[in-house]
């Protein structure tokens, strides 16, 4: 019998298998060999390590030794020093930034040191693939506690005190919906996994399904007992491809050890899951447009009452819960709820994922404690600003949130919070900007995601957005009226009254925050027809220098308009009739003369 | 019971009850524009999506939709606030601001529920200028879909898939781009519309509406070579007063014949004398297919479906066409009319068939279409040259400055325009089922009915069903009316769930008072119900009731026909159906 001594595990999440992660699977595999050391190391592909910035991860167990933006070509290296000698491959290491030092383990590593992290528990640690792996790691243990020792009451009773809330975006009390849907009669219900994750950005959902499904599976069957339903179903969008094949394992797996099927643990009861499958529309993640959806039926929201507690899926009460919140579940019955409410603020309890992203050091997915502040979130995990830039904003809760500013710097990030803000939860995106981004662009471009996946079944979504989109499109051209705004505050109050469904109700937050929080810079772009960030093209000219230029002529060699005249070793010009503001002059001249305007 | 405040009033309504009702209960009115109910017929069309009626409920973040928000205890509401109007203002002029503003010239103009609307809140100008939606304009022989103007009420969607089960429109493409649509965005002739119409009857704008006849209809009249005759179906006696200003199911039978005089038609007859004839060739045939039953030859196909409605033909020969053989194959009374007009009547009167345009005024669009049928006509030439709706009709004669009201009433010209009772129940659910059965009771026992009416057969449920004693034999009757309805008795026949004699089928709801050429209803079926009762107030008014004994169609058969069911009656007035399944497959 041969013991393993070392484990590799490697990041097998769809960002590092795109940056070769499967071929430093294989290398490893295949140096391994070589060596003969097949039988003492073992490779694991697991789920996401979450710090993607720094990806292909490559964490090496029992020394937890953290290598970064690993390449196909480091892993020699990495066998023959590390496993092989016991010496740790420097440079592979994360480089701390502040005291420029190596730190070998990731619980070091600022980007980790503030995370607490309960639906990722077992992201990163297992094979996704091998539900022993998820077992060991009490896997399924919740699932078995509720069967033998709890009634569906107490498990309600247990999710409603722990004070989990939906992580959807809503944010509405778990406990409370999974107790609408026991009460209401009927002989069929269903439990619905919303894997719809549609925030441009957001991968929370996708990490946990490809990293740990076991944990929305056991989760789901543990609902299913609470409100009496026999069957799952997981509506997942067909963009998810190794989230679908490793749910497909899981459940194959799950059904193989008798944790899904007929007589679950020996007991009577029954549960099974089964995948549908959408086509990646946005508003299918609002919870009646799904059931629609996944019904045959076209993706459209309808008016609630009734609430898919009484009548969703097929006309039977159904409850839907998002991918994260059903991941919180099985350690809530665990751990109790007593230990997962002490986590978090006073309304919202235990934590949230958030997909890290824009003009920041460290991008990835991060778990943090709600009621984290933004702060924290931004300068201690995220590593500050890229380049030493100024913070401008932050944008939230994706096409449905809005932009907090530098005075929101040090709110306490919990649902009701940012909703008093101005934004949302949101499914858990958190766009990062400096100042080079033109607020005006960032609430045109939320729009027009909003317009491009509104279902068209209402006329304030439907006409209105695009409405507010053409007044925004005016503005950023320079063309914007003060009235343009009046009219774009009014519209925007107006769509927020009037439009049917979650989607339309918030899609114009990115236009009211940004008014709100950025006034100066919509007044700048319509009076002054200016825009600070040098975003809005026709709002902007480049300019050269006379004095600095030093007539090398570079600048307009490279103008694809010939925009660019002047005398040799004479200052140049820039006609701003053929300028397209392509910026290559800029890029090109080396003496600092171009400047934008 | 709940008790709510609306606009201060308080109200007190049963649970369930729509914040819309409530206020209506109240005598409060909130507009609507998407909401839609034909009350009594089981359509009800509240996609909450214009959201035209919201309203404000304190305690809510946002505004409600009175339309689909159900009353609750203690609920204060206010429809006409600061909050509400600007709201429902903004509203409409978004739905302007993507809608074309050529009122004068819309097929809708003062029908035309937006602009209503519009006129209501005072809009005078429209705030937004942005993007237009433009579409493929689609023309079938009977609608115009003419989609710029679509405003996503659904209520055409609706009404083809869940009265209809047609299932040719559905929405497409989503937000600013999103539609009602066939599928595939093909042409309504390829799709499985079956010309009923009812969206056109529904649509509260101009994005659907009838393909209009009246200029080719007035170059024929003013053409002096053709002579261009009128053929007038019984439900357009009961509606077409509307239009000018009349009681819904004011009976207007003689004046129309005196209007269409004074518009140049050359002779004025009545399609009611081709539904005798109709009586006479179906019911032959039912009662020859009874009698081969009852003699034991099982491959006779029982029940005998009707033809006459045309939105049926076409749904039949779309979704059953493995029941092809078990409709009559008479011809609909509009196409017997137009076959006798082009052959006896011609011959008797020395005309032509090429000069001779027959022109019918129709409660119905289908009927355009089935004019245009192959079959139905003779070496290219049409049996039935125009259909005109009743709308059309109207329009055309107020086009001539003329008022249904200021005519005195004149008679039909004889022969093709002699009728009966029988003929003129033809518009009505029922009505030709009882039309045939008093026909056919007297052939089958050979003895004189003693009461015509057979009012086990009438009413406007959507499904109904009555035994009638044939002297000692029962005869199984059934009778659908509205697409859905039809569908449902058919399947339960297919299945050999039950067995029904003869089954009547009108496509539209109430039958054809309730077609889509008529005056626009509204979604007022207190309308329907008018036009209903008058249907049979003329029945009653009329000194002979039953097919047979009317004095032209014997005339008819003994100078021409020879006997109902014989060869030149299956010549001129039989026809044979196509499967049309390939257009569509639907999965209930």
């Amino acid at each position: 019998m041969t013991k393993i001594k070392t484990h590799v595990l490697c990041c097998g999440g769809t960002g590092c298998k795109a940056s070769a992660g499967d071929e430093i699977i294989n290398n490893f595999n295949a140096i391994l060999k070589e060596k003969g050391l097949e039988n003492e190391v073992q490779v694991i592909r697991t789920g996401c390590f979450g710090f993607c910035e720094k990806g292909p991860i490559v964490k090496m167990l029992p020394d937890n030794t953290f290598y970064t933006q690993v390449k196909p070509s480091d892993v020699r290296k990495i066998v023959e020093e590390h496993i092989v000698k016991g010496r740790k491959v420097t440079d592979l290491l994360y480089l701390d930034p502040e005291n420029k030092q190596h730190v070998s383990d990731s619980k070091h590593m600022g980007f980790y040191k503030k995370q607490l992290r309960i639906a990722l528990r077992n992201c990163g640690f297992i094979n996704p693939e091998d539900i022993d792996e998820c077992i060991s790691r009490g896997g399924y243990e919740a699932l078995g506690k509720v069967l033998t020792e709890m009634t569906p009451e107490q498990v309600i009773d247990e999710v409603t005190r722990s004070g989990l809330r939906g992580r959807g975006g809503a944010g509405f009390p778990t406990g409370v919906k999974w107790g609408l849907c026991a009460k209401n009669k009927a002989d069929q219900k269903y439990v619905v996994c919303n894997a719809d994750e549609g925030d441009p950005g957001a991968f929370m959902d996708r990490s946990i399904m490809e990293g740990d499904p076991h944990s929305v599976i056991e989760a789901m069957a543990i609902c299913g007992y609470a409100i009496g339903a026999t069957k799952g179903l997981v509506y997942i969008r067909a963009e998810y491809p190794l989230a679908i094949h490793r749910l497909q394992v899981a459940i194959t797996q799950a059904r193989e050890y008798g944790l899904l099927g007929q007589g679950i643990l020996g007991t009577d009861f029954e549960f099974d899951i089964e995948l549908r499958y959408g086509a990646g529309a946005f508003v299918c993640g609002e919870e009646t447009a799904l059931i629609h959806s996944m019904e045959g039926q076209r993706g459209e929201p309808t008016f609630k009452p009734p609430f898919p507690a009484v009548s969703g899926y097929l006309g039977k009460p159904t409850n839907v819960n998002n991918v994260e919140t059903f991941a919180n579940i099985p350690i809530i019955i665990t751990k109790g709820a007593e230990w997962f409410s002490k986590i978090g603020s006073e309304k919202s309890k235990g934590t949230k994922v958030f997909a890290l992203a824009g003009q920041i050091n460290n991008v990835g997915l991060i778990e943090v404690p709600m009621g984290i502040t933004l702060r924290d979130i931004i300068y201690e995990i995220g590593g500050g600003i890229k380049n030493g830039r100024e913070f401008k904003a932050v944008q939230t809760g994706g096409p449905s949130g809005g932009c907090l500013t530098a005075k929101h710097l040090d709110t306490a990030i919990d649902y009701d919070n940012l909703v008093a803000a101005g934004s949302m939860m949101g499914s858990g995106g958190m766009v990062v900007m400096d100042e080079t981004s033109c607020m005006v662009a960032i609430a045109k471009f939320y729009l027009e995601f909003t317009c491009e996946e509104s279902c068209g079944k209402c006329s304030p979504c439907r006409i209105g957005n695009k409405r507010m989109l053409e007044i925004l499109d005016k503005i950023t051209k320079g063309n914007g009226t003060m009235h343009d705004l009046e009219e774009l505050r009014n519209l925007a109050t107006v769509i927020k009254d009037t439009a049917l469904c979650g989607l339309g109700q918030t899609s114009p937050n990115p236009v009211l925050s940004t008014l709100d929080n950025f006034w100066d810079e919509y007044v700048e772009h319509v009076v002054d027809k200016k825009c600070r960030a040098g975003v809005c093209k026709q709002l902007m000219h480049y300019e050269i220098d006379p004095v600095k230029c030093i007539g090398c002529g570079a600048c307009a060699r490279v103008c694809p308009q010939n925009a660019i005249s002047g005398e040799k070793k004479m200052a140049h010009y820039i006609d701003n009739l053929k300028c397209i503001k392509c910026g290559a002059c800029y890029e090109k001249c080396k003496f600092g003369a171009i400047s934008v305007k | 019971m709940v008790k709510l405040t609306i606009d201060n009033k308080p109200v007190e309504v049963a649970e369930g009850t729509t914040i819309l009702k409530a206020a209506r209960q109240a005598g409060i009115h909130i507009p609507t524009l998407c909401y839609f109910e034909l009350a009594g017929m089981n359509f009800e069309n509240k996609p909450g999506g214009c959201r035209v009626c919201v309203v404000e409920v304190a305690g809510r973040r946002n505004l409600a939709p009175a339309c689909a928000t159900d009353c609750m205890e203690g609920m204060v509401v206010f429809t006409h606030s600061q909050r509400v109007i600007n709201a429902r203002r903004t509203v409409v002029e978004l739905i302007l601001s993507d809608h074309p503003t050529d009122c004068l010239t819309c097929a809708k103009s003062g029908q035309c529920e937006l602009q209503k609307l519009a006129q209501n809140l005072g809009i005078r100008e429209i705030p937004f200028k942005g993007e237009q939606s433009t579409y493929r304009m689609d023309m079938s022989p009977s609608i115009i879909r003419d989609v710029d103007k679509c405003i996503m009420c659904r209520r055409c969607e609706n009404i083809c898939n869940n009265i209809q089960s047609v299932g040719a429109l559905s929405a497409v493409n989503r937000g600013f781009q999103a539609v009602v649509a066939t599928a595939f965005e093909q042409d309504m002739v390829d799709s499985p519309c079956t010309m009923c119409g009812q969206c056109v009857q529904v649509c509260p704008v101009g994005a659907l509406s009838e393909v209009d006849d009246t200029r080719n209809v007035m170059a024929a009249i003013n053409n002096p070579k053709k002579t261009v005759i009128v053929q007038t179906a019984p439900a357009v006696r009961v509606a077409i007063g509307e239009e000018f200003g009349l009681e819904p199911g004011t009976i207007v039978t003689g004046q129309l014949a005196a209007v269409l005089r004074r518009l140049g038609f050359d002779y004025v007859f009545d399609t009611d004398f081709a539904a005798d004839l109709t009586i006479m060739e179906e019911g032959t045939e039912l009662l020859g297919r009874i009698s081969k039953f009852m003699q034991g030859d099982k491959s006779v196909r029982l029940p005998i479906l009707t033809s006459c409605c045309p939105g049926w033909v076409n749904f039949f020969e779309h979704n059953f066409p493995d029941m092809l053989d078990v409709p009559s194959t008479a011809k609909s009374p509009q196409q017997m009319f137009g076959a006798i007009a082009k052959s006896y009547w011609a011959e008797k009167m020395g005309i032509n068939r090429e000069d001779l345009i027959v022109v019918s005024i129709m409660p119905c669009l289908a009927k355009k279409f089935e004019c245009k049928r192959e079959e139905f006509s003779v070496n290219g030439n049409p049996d039935v040259d125009y259909v005109l709706s009743t709308r059309e009709l109207a329009r055309l004669i107020k086009q001539f400055n003329l008022d249904i009201k200021d005519m005195s009433c004149e008679d039909y010209d004889d022969p093709l325009g002699e009728s009966t009772g029988a003929a003129v129940i033809f518009g009505a659910t029922g009505g030709v089922i009882e039309a045939a059965t008093r026909t056919a009771y007297e052939v089958f026992t050979g003895k004189t009915l003693e009461k015509v009416d057979f009012t086990e057969l009438r009413g406007l449920e959507g499904i109904r069903e009555a035994w009638v004693d044939f002297n000692g034999t029962p005869i199984h009757i059934g009778i659908a009316h509205g697409l859905k309805n039809a569908r449902t008795l058919l399947e339960r026949i297919r299945e050999g769930k039950e067995q029904f004699h003869a089954i009547e089928v009108m496509a539209c709801p109430g039958g054809c008072i309730g077609g889509a050429g008529q005056p626009y209803h509204h979604g007022n079926s207190s309308i329907l119900k008018k036009r209903y009762d008058a249907i049979y107030r003329e029945d009653a008014n009329k000194a002979i009731r039953k097919s047979h004994e009317n004095p032209s169609i014997q005339k008819l058969y003994a100078e021409f026909l020879g006997e109902p069911c014989g060869h030149k009656s299956h010549e001129l007035l039989h026809t044979h159906y196509f499967d049309k399944s390939d257009y569509v497959e639907i999965a209930e």
